[in-house]
């Protein structure tokens, strides 16, 4: 029998690495991410989890030694936030590349400087092209469902990639809140025993990380890119054994309320569930209004997000991010990408907001649909407009 | 009209590339030619040369070959012209040319 439980979303990732019985944990604690590591470092110590737990001077460090782990076929967990994601970076490019599956979470946070450390979604769009899965959560009982999910999906002989399992900082990673937990039966027909097909074995010798000069990089790019697209399918496939098995259905880009809906909201993350109650109130007056949330960032489902849009007559995008010099709003730049050559699209408006640990309440996203459609009507000079911003900003980005 | 496509040196394409790039098989290095890069090259000179096998030791790229008769010879193919062999020779035997000076 599964059991209720109360469970902020660090302590559900923590239990999903455990169910998921990996063999290698190798991460360094930074809010709002310590809960996870120092869970699992207990788990370890208590005797509760047979697996190595590796302590390490820095992130640089614990995503190196879980690339050494995935290598000979370990499965392997890490977390981390904000900084840490940004002192990692360059070895987060080599663990998708080398197409070692692992997965990470990642207590969204704002990056320095101001050195803040509340949430925001400014480490995840910094890695956006780095060739890892990223898949974002809502709440508890998410961090825990994503996490299972995501060993399934990266180990897939399919896909062999790592998965970046995202929720928000203290907003989501602090909070408590009621989280089934599933039988070890139960996880075990999800996820089966990790088989790496290029495990390094000194009986069968091979190169890991070789050279690659010009005639050769552009094709292991092109490789790793199909490589991430076609895991979509994976992807897709694991929601559906997933919920055959646990009995909660997740897609890839999901709607809320959206059906004929002259206008959409567009979330990611927690705040999607403060969207919801805005939308609940905003209908309940009659508006002809609904919320579409990205569950899955990498790979970007274009054919789902058109599909999901195409009737709407606008799109209000939030983001917790700001492109500095650029678009402004990263996911809005990125859907209004994905739009573009449509014949039929809705105008999509931009807003930023949540920034640094900025809370939004409803009346936040209920202004942001009214001002968006306003936008939408007599036009805009701007690109983005952020949230609740005090002063007057015009002519930024005209 | 339709584009010409576009010819590179090489024939293998993305999907002959094995999953992350691994090297199947071990030991391939030796194969291709790395000494092509090299601007200085060493230059053996017996007469000074007491076998003491030092270069050999010290080569990061084990591009330095035990000979039978007991001296050593840089693998030119290989060989990226560092100079560490001619700098580590306690008898000056190793000197570095510039590769033009034939």
């Amino acid at each position: 029998m599964s059991k209720r439980v109360g469970l902020e979303a660090s302590h559900a990732a923590a239990e999903a690495a455990k169910m998921a019985d990996v063999d290698v944990i190798a991460a360094y604690p930074i809010t709002p991410q310590t809960h996870i590591p120092e869970r699992l470092a207990e788990m370890v110590a208590d005797g509760e989890l047979n697996a190595a737990y590796i302590p390490v001077e820095s992130e640089h460090s614990a995503l190196s030694a879980c690339l050494g782990a995935a290598a000979v076929g370990a499965r392997t967990f890490t977390a981390t936030a904000g900084q840490g994601l940004e002192l990692m970076h360059e070895v987060v490019y080599v663990a998708s590349s080398m197409r070692y599956p692992m997965v990470m979470t990642v207590c969204n946070r704002a990056l320095s400087a101001p050195l803040s450390v509340w949430g925001d979604h400014s480490d995840a769009m910094a890695v956006r092209d780095t060739g890892w899965i990223q898949v974002f959560c809502q709440n508890s009982q998410e961090a825990f469902d994503m996490t299972l999910w995501a060993f399934r999906v990266g180990e897939d002989s399919r896909v062999l990639l790592p998965v970046m399992v995202h929720f928000d900082g203290f907003h989501l990673s602090h909070v408590t809140e009621p989280v089934i937990l599933p039988e070890q039966e139960e996880v075990g027909r999800f996820l089966p025993k990790f088989h790496y097909p290029f495990a390094l074995n000194p009986d069968k010798p091979m190169t890991h990380g070789a050279f690659g000069p010009p005639d050769v990089y552009s094709e292991a790019k092109i490789a790793q890119e199909v490589a991430i697209r076609e895991s979509k399918a994976v992807a897709i496939q694991g929601f559906k054994e997933f919920g055959d098995i646990f009995g909660r259905y997740y897609q890839l880009v999901e709607s809320y309320r959206a059906e004929g809906a002259k206008t959409l909201l567009l979330t990611m993350g927690s705040f999607s569930e403060t969207a919801k109650i805005a939308i609940d109130a905003k209908k309940k007056k009659g508006e002809s209004l609904g919320l579409i949330t990205l569950r899955l960032w990498r790979p970007f489902p274009f054919e789902e997000l058109r599909q999901a849009v195409k009737n709407a007559e606008t799109l209000i995008v939030f983001d917790r991010c700001v492109s500095l010099g650029g678009p402004a709003g990263t996911v809005a730049s990125e859907i209004r990408s994905a739009l573009y050559n449509e014949k039929k699209r809705p105008k999509v408006v931009s807003f930023v907001g949540g920034l640094g640990g900025r809370d939004m309440p409803v009346e936040d996203f209920e202004y942001i649909v009214d001002r968006g459609r306003e936008i939408a009507e007599k036009g805009s000079k701007e690109l983005s407009e952020t949230v609740g911003i005090r002063g007057e900003v015009t002519g930024i980005r005209g | 009209m339709a584009a010409k496509r576009l010819k590179t040196g090489s024939d293998f394409t993305w999907q002959d590339m094995e999953i992350g790039n691994v090297v199947t098989e071990p030991g391939s290095a030796a194969l291709r030619r790395t000494g092509d890069w090299r601007s200085q090259r060493p230059i053996l000179d017996k007469e000074k040369c007491n076998k003491c096998g030092l270069c050999w030791l010290y080569c990061p790229d084990a591009a330095i070959k035990p000979l039978e008769d007991g001296y050593y010879e840089p693998d030119l193919f290989y060989c990226k012209g560092c100079g560490i062999c001619a700098k580590v020779c306690p008898k000056d035997a190793i000197t570095m040319i510039e590769e033009e000076e034939k």
